[in-house]
């Protein structure tokens, strides 16, 4: 049995939203390396809609993946659907990870309130 | 595994299936074969065929040497053992529960390059130290101790010496004679023999303790029915490995460096272990800015298997612990790869690897937080 699920695979191996945005109007980082895993995610929001997001991720495949899906989950979307974002919903997305991974959703969905809030003080 | 191993093993199974303990003519053929594999193992580490106790692999052996050296030891009230930070588990976890017991353990720096120093074993002993048990190859990082030394030593103090030798025989030439081993354990499928068997030597005159009571079988040290199929098996593989033994060293070594020497270019990573003292199928780095177990997915997209010493493929939070020994940080413990190569890696293969790993560090790196914040100098590199 493989590791992880063929979403994760997917998304680990052709990763959306990878990037910087220079000019973003939130930005979270999140995790330390000492553990292995570091996450930071970029927002652009424009009226309260998230326009535009990008990560950059420090980590294993289901790091890179969390990620990956985190970003898809609220591009488009308004500020407050974000703020919801668990990080049940993104291993759900991502059609299950293995329990000892589970942190790695987790980190996704402290990426994502880290950047809003940074977001939310520059206003 | 070892075509020949392969052969002798189905033919075993095939037509010696008798029990050796049984007088039945099948049962004494078997014992035969037992006994003809015994004899193989000794000669090849210059033992003789009672100092041979089969078992079901590497830590088995480890776990019965260590153990039988501490009953030894608390029947004289000596009760210090003397190791090194990065023995293979089967090791220290067998340390670990004799220290609940009651035991001292000192555990030997092995400093960066990977190898511990026999004078600070000369230093380490005690008039209480009943042991001293040192791997004979590291089965991370490769690197290989100057067992014949820290022997020497162990026999000047009269302390017993065991060495956990799985990544060294049929890969390294071993003579516990001319190196002064009291103990060795060793592993099957290492050399390409099957899995779930090993054997232990203990010069004689060491009684060892059981781990496994019942009846009288390998001399009443380990009961339960001897596989012997799996046993014939591992003496053929040792058998050809060793025959072997030159021209895979010449032949490995030069693509284990050609490898190292390729990797090597890859800007802030760090070779892991002694280049010199090195088994000749291992080849192990650091690099910055990257976790290990995304860099061993990659590679396994192109058909690379390689392993790593990061904490996600572990399950634990921890990297790995002889990394960690050798004084590697966790940031870039977690970054890290073990390439194992033999006779099958060909020169083509060596050079698809290192342009692989150079390709999927780089794109790791290409979106790794960390990666950036040390190419902008927020952070300083380590490598």
């Amino acid at each position: 049995m493989a590791l992880y699920s063929e979403k994760v695979m997917d998304h680990f191996l052709h990763p959306r939203n990878v990037g910087v945005i220079e000019d973003a109007d939130g930005v979270g980082e999140v995790g330390n390396a000492k553990c292995g895993d570091i996450m930071k995610m970029y927002l652009k929001i424009d009226n309260d809609i998230i326009t535009d997001v990008k990560f950059e991720t420090f980590g294993c495949g289901s790091a890179i993946a969390s990620s990956s899906m985190a970003t898809e989950m609220i591009k488009g979307k308004p500020v407050s659907e974000a703020r919801e974002l668990t990080n049940k919903a993104v291993a759900e997305a991502l059609d299950g990870l293995p329990d000892y991974k589970m942190h790695c959703s987790v980190l996704a969905e402290e990426a994502i309130k880290s950047a809003l809030e940074d977001y939310e003080s520059k206003k | 595994m070892s075509d020949r191993a392969i052969e002798k093993m189905v033919s075993v199974m095939k037509e010696q299936y008798g029990n050796p303990s049984s007088l039945y003519r099948l049962g004494q053929t078997a014992k035969e074969v037992l006994e003809e594999a015994r004899e193989k193992v000794a000669k090849i580490i210059g033992a003789e065929t009672r100092e041979i106790t089969f078992t079901s692999g590497g830590s088995e052996a480890d776990n019965q040497a260590i153990l039988t050296a501490a009953k030894l030891g608390e029947a004289k009230g000596k009760k210090h053992i003397i190791s090194s930070a990065f023995e293979h588990h089967a090791v220290l976890h067998t340390l670990k529960k004799l220290e609940k017991e009651g035991f001292e353990i000192t555990l030997l720096d092995v400093h960066e390059d990977g190898l511990v120093r026999p004078e600070e074993v000369r230093d380490a002993i005690r008039e209480d130290t009943c042991l001293v048990t040192i791997m004979f190859a590291n089965n991370e990082i490769g690197t290989i101790q100057p067992i014949r030394e820290i022997g020497a030593i162990c026999r000047e103090k009269q302390v017993l010496f065991h060495t956990d030798a799985v990544q060294a025989i049929g890969h390294l030439p071993i003579n516990v004679v001319d190196d002064n081993i009291d103990m060795l354990s060793a592993s099957s499928h290492k050399f390409h023999g099957p899995k779930g068997v090993g054997f232990l030597y203990a010069k004689k005159g060491i009684r060892l303790s059981n781990l496994i009571e019942g009846g009288a079988q390998e001399r009443g040290k380990r009961a339960g029915t001897e596989n012997v199929p799996g046993i014939a098996a591992m003496a053929e593989a040792l058998t050809e490995a060793v025959e072997n033994l030159d021209s895979y060293t010449k032949i490995v070594q030069a693509r284990r460096d050609r490898l190292i020497e390729g990797i090597s270019e890859i800007p802030h990573s760090a070779l892991n272990g002694d280049l010199k003292n090195r088994l000749p199928s291992n080849v192990n780095f650091c690099f910055e800015g990257i976790e290990g177990e995304s860099l061993l997915l990659l590679l396994d997209e192109k058909g690379i298997q390689a392993s790593s010493g990061s904490a996600c493929t572990s399950g634990s939070l921890d990297p790995s612990h002889v990394l960690l020994a050798i004084g590697r940080v966790h940031d870039v413990a977690h970054g890290s790869l073990r390439l194992s190569i033999s006779e099958a890696t060909t020169d083509e293969d060596v050079e698809t690897i290192i342009t692989s790993v150079k390709e999927v560090v780089e794109y790791l790196r290409g979106f790794s937080p960390i990666w950036r914040d040390l190419m902008a100098g927020k952070k300083e590199f380590i490598l």
